[in-house]
């Protein structure tokens, strides 16, 4: 008899690619499918640590890992950069001039912060006075400039969104004001946050609770500002329609784009995010290309939150899909985010495709602990703990008991 | 949303001005909107955008982003700009009648 396995490919073995190896290992007969990831490097960083690095909250050992103990047995892991994916073919092509066939493919190579993009960054005071956070060298080049900033203008800025974790930005400059306060800096220092959008956050009602922790704060914010270069020579950023904004350390999140194997392959959009529906995350283009994790153009934060809630779904679906069957399970865009706001507290933010952030208690409804649109000490102790979480639980596949689906439970409709 | 008349068509708007049906919208709509925010008249260079708009909203379902713009019309930002001065996303997307665009999650 011959039996013909079946091959499945993942690319990517961040948090999306891990967990859905994991899960997925577990519900394939070995006999009928194999399951390959592939990724460039060996390394696996928890990057909402990469926030806290700067200011001494995590030691960049705690988030740094091996990625090959989180990929469970039974998982074949080839290292090596992607050249391209022929999609009318079902292969993906390495550099080396390795071919990988597949049956049905799965993308989850994320989100780049790209520096090159802006004129100006990569300048000799890349990682100096032109700080950023969105790479582990980035955030321990800052804590170590950071150590040496005696006051001055400390300029946040965004560059264009989306951006992997979009609440980043505010919780570092939230951080940053606590900090300077516990050095007996804040009052020599004038705190600036610079966006493109016209207020501090992309949801309306979030907008403005976490614009009032701002001001609350006494942190000058610059609206609309999209911005056309970094003059390192005169420490100012000029904007499309010039105007000026100068610092003395400058922390910019770069412009984020997917995977440029994903632009070779003609597979992405303008920022090489991959078109998918959004509620089942299969390509537009390609019945048996799936999307997960930040690598896909789907109209919510990218975010770990959103991979995990997004795996659950597409696993369902996945074992559906592969039998012939229509899919049945829709992921409807949920995301939560811890927002660190200082002194000890954080705010929890929850919301879908349709919902608006909302206040109210999470994860059980009235009790909480932890307050949905609130500044807490449980939120906080949340956001901490959840590092142990990713490595033990998530990563791994194992239930974390937190529904995929929003619930409207315990939750104040705004 | 209020009910308000725009070169003789009566139309729906929210609370920024945003036409609230990108239907509502017609070619001799677009120099009104346009006069509303202080670009007069339409140049040729506008009008490429605005029909880029138009198609690309009809075809994606919503509204291009700065970026999208500029790559798909080949046209630099720093031009946008200068066409729709201030806040080009915006701007373009209410003289074309639709949805300014989502500022992303």
């Amino acid at each position: 008899m011959t039996t013909s396995t079946k091959k499945l490919v993942v690319l990517g073995a961040g948090t999306a690619g891990t967990m859905v190896v994991n899960k997925l290992r577990r519900e394939l007969d070995s006999s009928e499918w194999t399951i390959t990831v592939v990724d460039k490097d060996d390394i696996h960083d928890y990057q909402p640590g990469y926030l806290f690095i700067p200011f001494g909250m995590n030691t960049p050992e705690q988030i740094r890992k091996r990625k090959r103990p989180f990929i469970g047995e039974g998982v074949d892991i080839v290292m090596g950069e992607i050249d391209r994916v022929d999609a009318p073919a079902n292969q993906v092509h390495l550099q080396d001039g390795t071919v990988l066939d597949y049956d049905q493919l799965v993308i989850a190579t994320g989100t780049t912060p790209r520096p090159d993009q802006t004129e100006g960054t990569l300048g000799p005071q890349f990682h100096k006075e032109v700080g950023e956070f969105y790479t582990y060298d980035g955030a321990v080049a800052l804590r170590d400039q950071l150590e040496r900033f005696t006051g001055g203008r400390l300029v946040v800025h965004i560059t264009e969104l989306p951006i992997k974790c979009p609440v980043a930005p505010l919780e570092f400059t939230f951080l940053a004001d606590d900090w300077l306060r516990r050095r007996g800096l804040r009052e020599k220092t004038e705190l600036v946050f610079v966006t493109p959008l016209d207020g501090a956050f992309t949801k309306p009602v979030a907008s403005k609770t976490l614009g009032g922790v701002l001001e609350e704060k006494g942190i000058t914010v610059e609206p609309d500002f999209m911005i056309e270069r970094i003059d390192q020579d005169r420490k100012v950023i000029v904007s499309f329609d010039e105007r000026e904004v100068a610092y003395d350390q400058l922390v910019t999140i770069p412009l984020n784009m997917g995977a440029d194997y994903v632009a070779r392959s003609g597979l992405g959009d303008e920022l090489n995010y991959v078109p998918v529906d959004k509620h089942t995350l299969q390509s537009d283009a390609y019945d048996n290309i799936f999307v997960l994790g930040d690598a896909s153009n789907i109209p919510t934060s990218k975010a770990g939150s959103v991979a995990h809630f997004s795996v659950d779904v597409f696993v369902e679906n996945f074992m559906q899909h592969i039998s012939g069957l229509p899919m049945t399970h829709s992921f409807d865009g949920h995301a939560n985010c811890f927002v660190e706001s200082g002194h000890g507290k954080a705010l929890l933010l929850d919301f879908n495709y349709d919902t608006e952030p909302l206040t109210g208690h999470f994860p059980l409804p009235k009790v909480g602990p932890m307050k949905l649109l609130g500044e807490s000490r449980a939120n906080h102790l949340g956001k901490l703990a959840f590092r142990h979480i990713y490595w033990n639980a998530l990563l791994p596949g194992r239930p974390l008991g937190l529904p995929s689906e929003m619930s409207m439970s315990g939750k104040n409709p705004a | 949303m209020t009910a308000t008349t725009i070169a003789g068509h009566q139309v729906d708007i929210n609370d920024e001005g945003f036409l609230t049906n990108p239907d509502d919208w017609s070619e001799d709509l677009a120099p009104e909107l346009a006069k509303l925010i202080g670009i007069e008249p339409l140049t040729d260079d506008h009008w490429k955008l605005i029909r880029f708009l138009r198609d690309d909203y009809a075809a994606q379902g919503e509204t291009p982003t700065l970026r999208r713009v500029s790559t798909q019309t080949g046209t630099p930002v720093k031009a946008l700009f200068g066409l729709f001065p201030g806040k080009p996303a915006k701007k373009m997307s209410y003289v074309s009648g639709l949805p300014k665009p989502k500022g992303c999650v």
